[in-house]
């Protein structure tokens, strides 16, 4: 039992955060994954209340903590709820770290980390044979929401209507761009995430002409990697380390304003995970992530804020498209950032903002939770696409393309007519240039590029 | 003791999903909102309608094993801490609200019901159930029953106890136990609800609550006045009454608070005040309009160095910020926040004030004192860590010393978060032997096996 003791030790090192949960229990109130199952381990008191005994040795197998532990969105609804202020999250990503770091990681977890997403060049070549094979396993389902659904009975899948990856990703229609400043006087560097580059990279295109229209310069690296949270919400601090240190190499060595994304995932893994987790590293790799942290700005923070939305355009003819918005937990309860996306859905005048319910409830999605409890993250899913539906909109737009996964599926399988689209794709509609909106084909990427600065170029 | 043969019956009787055996399980239901060492319970189980409840009580009783009855956890006095190797039975899944009456003004819910969704429900339709209980948020009804729960409008509406009309509920040996009627008047029988509100899960486990509901009142107005003496601002509170004017809501702040409070938020609190009074008239738009100029005239003769009317919902919002803020202001200070609940007769406020002061010098102990001044009921709160062996142990002394002075002056150990197992020590100084005695015989009679959440109150 003296391995026990070693790993009650680490979880020690937490001691100082665990004991500020009072165990009030008021985050049962805001937990969208207590609101379906009603368990306490489910709940953010009652992963607390475990870590502890874990830390006084009352447990014999940490498997089990660790299996509770994993089920999580990592929403932060409690965190920004928490009368006494525990850091949940914190607290629970280095959990897991020490739990993954003791007990080992699944296999096929580690390969993927470690030998694939890690390497973010690797990482796009696998993607683009994906994108050219993913055919063969799913099929179009709705043309609106351009979701497909698996084309046999297949456990890896099981009902979901996904989003296919991209035809061309981002990475491959602009590899690199690096221009100066123009009419804003301010340059930004862009960080496009996975998710955005593999599977909406007209979300990527939509920032790019936006940033062309207001001329701010623009620095977009080439093999630019993950943020890591994928490797990190399951306790991969390897590889987590490995795509940190290859963001800090190349966002680090180029002088700019604003880092800027348009995941709220990103973001927030960026401003919070990274100087979390460069706590060990030496004073200047610190300075050199502190400096990104405070550079890093939402796309919607960084217009409404710092640039100034463009007037919109013309009033248009016909009835106006009512549009609901959805909050994702990493813009609003992570980083306060609810009024600036709802200022850019105002900015477009073909449409007409329709608050839904709880529009600040969790999607369900959580990355990796939806892969690995997906019949949870399907019931907090259809709460939200309730929502949605009620509100009576035509369109929700939201600021993450996890949440935009998770909402096409729903409204995918429920055969709603409810197209999903990005804030950034609603704002640049009013720009000048080639119109993408409401019921016209989604996801037909080189469309929209306004910009003479940047061109599709293929590297084939 | 639970063993296999036991295990299976339960969960023949509520399916094996519903019997939670896993020792990981188990720990998150060993602990509740009280500053106590947590005791893991032998099995948790979740009935998911009545029928299952009873026939879980009455295996339990069969078995003699113990079992607390646990809503949301967020009992203060150690209530929902389940007895060693008892089980814990969830009334989690009994969530329902089986009726709203509009007409005859009483709803009927389920005890697992989350008392802000009762309280919005009815709200919807234009009624009012008044008591809300710091916890509202997630805290159960079935709970706010069993400890007869508080809230910050006690003075004008009361407690939970002023709202049950009636109950059912199973005795410790299974069988349906039915008190109260839909009626307004109901005198058939002994009057077993009121036996059974605050009883602290010891002597029945409910599966039915009739609630009494009221009109929603029309309007509100609040106001916040500034005090620069305590006794200034208890006295008005007196002086308030005195004119038969009743608020909905007159709650306090002592300094400590007010300045962290307005470290925490920045609100613009005045952070040399010694008090601050927060003031709520409810009821027909002219009669709040009426008594809302009649508590300012008051304030103002009463010595308030200053007073703020809230003009419309935002400034209302902002003046019970304030006092939403307290605790987890408070909370923030420490790592341990041990939050009291003696109560005095409204009076005896400030000789309670003085006390407190004086305790958290004598045991050098920051105390943040805040509360319902209408109803006596302080909040008095000891910022600590409890991992600080020699500071616990002052801790304790000063939550002996609070309770003593509390008698002293007349008051109760407890106003709204019930005796649990931190205070059933204490009992026997507030009501004496005899009280104890008879207390002991009632649950004998009523729990032969001693199985219903045993340890509580009386020890």
């Amino acid at each position: 039992m003296s391995s026990i003791k070693a790993l009650a030790r680490l979880v020690k090192e937490l001691e100082d955060q665990l004991v500020v949960c009072m165990r009030c229990g008021l985050c049962q109130a805001v937990c969208p994954l207590f609101a379906e199952t009603g368990r306490e381990a489910d709940v953010a008191r009652g992963k607390l209340a475990l870590l502890d005994g874990l830390a006084r040795e009352i447990f014999e197998n940490p498997r089990g903590v660790q299996d509770r532990l994993a089920r999580c969105l990592l929403c932060g609804s409690c965190a920004a709820n928490c009368p006494s202020g525990v850091k949940v999250l914190d607290i629970f990503i280095k959990a897991r770290a020490i739990l993954a770091g003791y007990l080992g990681l699944p296999p096929w977890k580690k390969a993927l980390f470690r030998r694939v997403l890690s390497k973010p060049e690797f990482f796009n070549r696998v993607l683009a044979w994906g994108a050219r094979f993913q055919g063969i396993f799913i099929k179009p389902v709705d043309d609106l929401l351009g979701s497909s659904c698996s084309r046999f009975l297949s456990p890896l899948l099981r009902g979901r209507h996904l989003k296919p990856l991209a035809p061309v990703p981002l990475h491959r229609q602009a590899p690199t761009l690096n221009t100066p400043p123009g009419a804003a006087g301010l340059k930004v560097a862009f960080f496009v995430g996975c998710l955005i580059d593999k599977v909406f990279p007209q979300v990527g295109e939509a920032v790019l002409k936006i940033l062309d229209h207001h001329g701010v310069g623009v620095y977009l690296p080439q093999d630019q990697g993950c943020c890591g949270i994928p490797a990190l919400s399951s306790g991969d601090t390897v590889a987590f380390e490995r795509l940190l240190r290859h963001n800090l190499e190349i966002f680090g060595s180029v002088p700019f304003d604003h880092l800027l994304t348009a995941c709220a995932t990103c973001t927030s893994t960026i401003k919070k995970m990274w100087p979390l987790m460069g706590q060990e590293y030496g004073e200047a790799e610190q300075a050199r992530i502190a400096a990104l942290a405070d550079k890093v700005l939402d796309i919607s923070q960084f217009l409404a804020d710092q640039v100034g939305l463009a007037p919109g355009g013309p009033e248009g003819v016909g009835d106006k498209v009512p549009i609901t918005y959805h909050d994702p937990c990493h813009l609003k309860k992570s980083l306060d950032v609810a009024a600036q996306p709802r200022a850019l859905i105002r900015a477009n005048p073909r449409y007409e903002l329709r608050e839904m319910a709880e529009a600040d409830w969790c999607c369900g999605c959580g990355g990796s939770f939806n892969l690995q409890h997906y019949e949870i993250s399907a019931a907090i899913g259809r709460r939200k696409r309730d929502n949605v539906l009620n509100s009576g909109a035509a369109a929700v737009a939201t600021g993450c393309p996890a949440c935009m996964l998770q909402l096409t599926d729903m409204l995918s399988r429920a055969g709603a007519r409810v197209i999903v689209k990005h804030t950034a794709e609603i704002y640049a509609e009013t720009l000048p240039g080639p119109q993408e909106g409401y019921g016209s084909r989604p996801s037909d990427p080189g469309k929209i590029i306004g910009s003479k600065r940047w061109r599709r170029r293929s590297r084939d | 003791m639970v063993n296999q043969a036991l295990v299976k019956e339960f969960q023949r009787i509520l399916g094996k999903e519903q019997v939670f055996l896993e020792e990981t399980d188990r720990a998150t239901y060993a602990y509740d909102a009280a500053v106590l060492e947590p005791v893991l319970p032998a099995i948790v189980l979740r009935p998911w309608s009545t029928d299952e409840l009873g026939q879980v009580v009455r295996l339990c009783h069969e078995n003699s094993l113990p079992l607390t009855v646990r809503g949301a956890g967020t009992n203060l006095s150690g209530g929902s801490i389940p007895g060693r190797g008892g089980a814990v039975v969830l009334t989690t899944a009994l969530n329902q609200i089986l009726e709203i009456n509009e007409a005859d003004l009483y709803a009927v819910v389920q005890p697992g019901v989350v008392t802000a969704k009762l309280a919005g429900a009815v709200e919807a339709k234009g009624l009012f159930y008044p008591p809300d209980p710091g916890s509202m948020a997630v805290s159960t009804l079935g709970g706010n029953v069993a400890e007869n729960a508080g809230g910050l409008r006690g003075l004008k509406y009361g407690v939970t106890r002023d709202y049950v009309m009636g109950l059912t509920f199973f005795a410790a040996s299974g069988e349906t136990v039915k008190t109260g009627s839909r009626t307004v008047k109901c005198v058939s029988g002994y009057n077993l609800a009121a036996l059974l509100v605050g009883s602290e899960g010891t002597l029945g486990v409910i599966s039915e609550i009739i609630l009494k509901l009221i009109p929603l009142p029309a309007a509100r107005r609040s106001m916040m006045a500034t005090f620069d003496a305590v006794s200034k601002a208890s006295e008005t509170v007196a002086a308030i009454i005195a004119q038969r004017i009743v608020p909905a809501t007159l709650e306090f702040l002592d300094n400590f608070t007010i300045r962290t409070v307005e470290d925490y938020s920045r609100a613009g609190l005045p952070v040399d005040a010694a008090a601050l009074l927060l003031i709520e008239v409810d009821g027909h738009p002219a009669v709040v309009a009426e008594e809302a100029e009649k508590v300012e005239t008051i304030c103002r003769k009463m010595g308030a160095t200053q007073i703020h009317v809230a003009r419309d919902p935002a400034e209302r919002d902002r003046v019970w910020s304030a006092r939403r803020s307290a605790l987890p202001a408070l909370a923030k200070l420490k790592p341990t926040c041990v939050l009291e609940d003696a109560t005095v007769p409204r009076s005896k406020i400030p000789a309670m004030i003085q006390a407190l002061e004086d305790i958290s010098r004598r045991f050098h102990l920051p105390i943040g004192t805040f509360g319902h001044a209408g109803d006596g009921n302080l909040h008095p709160t000891i910022l600590t860590d409890r991992r600080n062996q020699e500071e616990w142990a002052r801790v304790e002394a000063a939550v002996d010393a609070i309770f003593e002075k509390a008698l002293e002056l007349g008051g109760t150990l407890s106003g709204e978060h019930g005796i649990g197992t931190a205070k059933s020590r204490f009992l026997e100084k507030e009501f004496g032997k005899g009280t104890i005695l008879y207390s002991k015989r009632i649950k004998a009679a009523v729990d032969p096996h001693n199985i219903l959440n045993p340890g509580k109150i009386i020890g």
